[in-house]
């Protein structure tokens, strides 16, 4: 193929073809990238996580034109763009709303790749590409959250920053790096600032490299089949239908289902009883009076839950820190840590059906928590359901390959 | 129902309880009374306005909020604004302060009093109502008053002289002693049912205060959630029509 474009336009499409293979693009990945035909409801979180994204990097520019990231200001401006600035407040509410809402998506969005199959082999690198996001999307959200300083945000960034200091040997000087200082304080909301404005266009970046491997390697579905491995004569999957029209026409449906969910959220339950704005969030950093209780936001608290289930090891919480990065550590392995014969969830047998069930239901329960005040009940709860899912991970080369499972079809099913 | 659906089924489930049951599990320590607000009610607003820049403005700032803005939201014409709410040099476009100086508060009080724009976003309205009503004396204290809903606050009751004076309910001895109530012992000027509205009143405001928006995002929000549930039905049909052929 020489650089002359494959398809035929004029005019002034035709004009820009000559020069940026704009039709190509089009065709490549969208006219003629060809999804499999049976992807049903959970296909839905992929677009809707780049609708959020789109949401909170344009919403999180908007704000930043009002915010003022200093120690004395932050909280003041914050109240300034939900009373004095033009729509602030509903700019400041999709942001908020934002923030919790791509979480939810982006866990749903994991879970069909559970139950799909989808980190295994072709699609190992399109796997650890997303786990890179959601590393990167949890690193933007603990920047963000410090900067209406409020009270959580102080105390919340305090206690993550002090874990650097549970590190053997250099934790009290790497922690001190972190923050700039010795406590939380403006030098940590200016740099949390300025990283918090960074980090989205790196996502972005990754979106774009997430995409580029998706459309290599061929989108997933819920029967786990290579449509690909079926072609008609013309070389194109049998079981494929080309992305646009169709599940642009089903993804605009979708967006719409999900925004009348999110404004409803932002219109009428914007603090969402406590989880996605909390109270003490309304009270000015002070550096001077701890809450009583101190949680992080919803979305980390499992990983919350875990770091304070594993006792302390001669006084350090080190070993607890390392169990929390391990939790997410383990998801970059599952495309190796599976060795299920079928992709999908629907021709595994019991066994890994169980424990993937298990594995959601000890991340809901650490998330809760995660969220509440530690007692002895709770602390048994999540040292159980910590084990539980870690479990999932460590077990499943065992029971990945001694399950039952059952004869997966030629061509997917509807 | 094909089993792949149990475990997503589980996860929405869950999704859906994990705020409701933090929400159902958040309270703890004394009981608080319903404050029973409605932010439709203008009288209630405008009463509740006066009362707050009569007994409260005195220390408690609302540095968030404008008196013009405030004024235009609750139906206070601005001429009225002038007459009996600004005090001082205090512009309409001015926000809600109090004269006192911070560093005299922090004199006189022994701790910063605490700006009140938001308490009732990091309290909640019915904790503002309960504490409104809930001061018992305490001759251990320095004013006298102890609070119900504040252990140990560090102010005097702003409203005896309406209220009248409360004794507490005291449960079980010694060292186990704690305040389970209170009970009037003393009435005021007003009844027990004005005090109670009187309250409810200043609850309101700052609740009003606390995001003065919120009836506007109410309303608009139906329009949006209307407008989407107009935009769904094309969308709807339209993904119906292409999808029509696919087998």
């Amino acid at each position: 193929m020489s650089a002359e474009s494959k398809s035929e336009v004029t005019g002034f499409l035709g004009w820009v073809d000559k020069r940026f293979p704009i039709m190509d693009v089009w065709n490549d990945h969208l006219a003629k990238y060809y999804a499999p035909k049976n992807m049903g409801f959970w296909s839905f979180f992929g677009s809707l996580a780049i609708t959020v994204l789109v949401i909170q990097i344009v919403t999180g520019i908007w704000l930043a034109m009002s915010y003022k990231p200093s120690a004395a200001d932050a909280f003041a401006s914050v109240e300034y763009i939900m009373r004095d600035v033009d729509w602030g407040w509903l700019i400041r509410y999709m942001h908020s709303t934002g923030a919790s809402f791509f979480f939810i998506v982006i866990y749903l969005h994991m879970f069909r790749g559970l139950m799909w199959g989808s980190y295994r082999k072709p699609r190992e690198l399109l796997w650890m590409i997303g786990m890179v996001l959601y590393l990167a999307m949890m690193a933007t959200a603990f920047f963000g959250y410090l900067l209406p300083w409020g009270q959580m945000s102080y105390w919340g960034a305090q206690v993550i920053v002090n874990l650097f200091a549970a590190v053997p040997n250099i934790g009290p000087d790497l922690s001190v790096w972190v923050r700039g200082d010795y406590v939380i304080s403006d030098a940590t909301l200016n740099r949390f600032f300025a990283f918090h404005f960074l980090l989205p266009f790196l996502i972005a970046g990754l979106v774009f490299l997430h995409i580029v491997a998706l459309h290599r390697v061929g989108s997933s579905n819920p029967d786990g089949i290579e449509i690909k491995e079926n072609k008609d004569e013309n070389g194109i999957p049998r079981d494929g239908i080309p992305f646009h029209p169709y599940y642009t026409v089903k993804d605009v449906a979708g967006v719409i289902v999900f925004l009348a969910l999110f404004a409803a959220v932002i219109f009428f339950w914007p603090d969402f009883g406590g989880i996605f704005l909390e109270p003490p969030n309304f009270q000015p950093a002070d550096p001077l009076k701890t809450p009583a209780h101190i949680a992080p936001v919803w979305y980390f608290t499992p990983y919350y839950a875990m770091l304070r289930a594993v006792p302390p090891i001669a006084g350090s919480q080190f070993p607890g820190v390392v169990v929390m990065f391990a939790a997410i550590l383990f998801f970059f392995f599952l495309p190796w840590l599976d060795r299920s014969p079928v992709k999908s969830i629907r021709y595994k047998g019991p066994i890994f059906r169980g424990f993937l069930a298990a594995f959601v239901v000890s991340f809901v329960v650490l998330a809760y928590l995660g969220l509440m005040p530690a007692s002895d009940l709770y602390t048994l709860l999540a040292r159980i359901f910590t084990i539980v899912y870690f479990a999932f991970f460590i077990l499943m080369p065992i029971y990945s390959s001694i399950d039952k499972t059952k004869p997966v079809p030629e061509r997917v099913t509807t | 129902m094909r089993p792949a659906i149990i475990a997503p089924a589980i996860f929405a489930v869950g999704l859906l309880l994990t705020p409701l049951a933090t929400v159902a599990s958040g309270g703890h320590g004394p009981e608080l009374e319903e404050a029973n607000i409605d932010l439709h009610d203008q009288a209630s607003l405008q009463r509740g306005a006066k009362y707050f820049v009569n007994y409260c403005m005195g220390c408690h700032s609302l540095q968030y909020m404008r008196w013009q803005r405030m004024a235009n939201d609750i139906g206070i014409t601005e001429v009225d604004l002038r007459k009996n709410l600004l005090f001082g040099d205090a512009k309409p476009g001015d926000m809600m302060t109090t004269a006192m100086r911070p560093e005299d508060g922090e004199k006189w009080f022994g701790t910063a009093i605490p700006d009140l724009t938001l308490v009732t976003r990091w309290r909640s309205p019915d904790w503002v109502y309960s504490y409104l009503k809930s001061f018992y004396t305490d001759p251990s204290r320095p004013y006298g008053v102890n609070n119900l809903v504040f252990k140990d606050v560090g102010m005097p009751n702003p409203f005896t002289h309406l209220q009248g004076i409360q004794d507490p309910l005291v449960e079980g001895h010694g060292a186990e002693e704690h305040v389970v109530g209170v009970k009037l012992v003393e009435q005021g000027s007003l009844s027990p049912k004005e005090f109670d509205t009187m309250a409810r009143d200043i609850t309101t405001f700052l609740t009003y205060v606390g995001e003065p928006i919120k009836l506007e995002r109410q309303r608009l929000g139906v329009m949006v959630l209307m407008f989407l549930g107009v935009l769904f039905i094309p969308a709807y049909f339209m993904k119906k029509e292409f999808w029509k052929d696919i087998h």
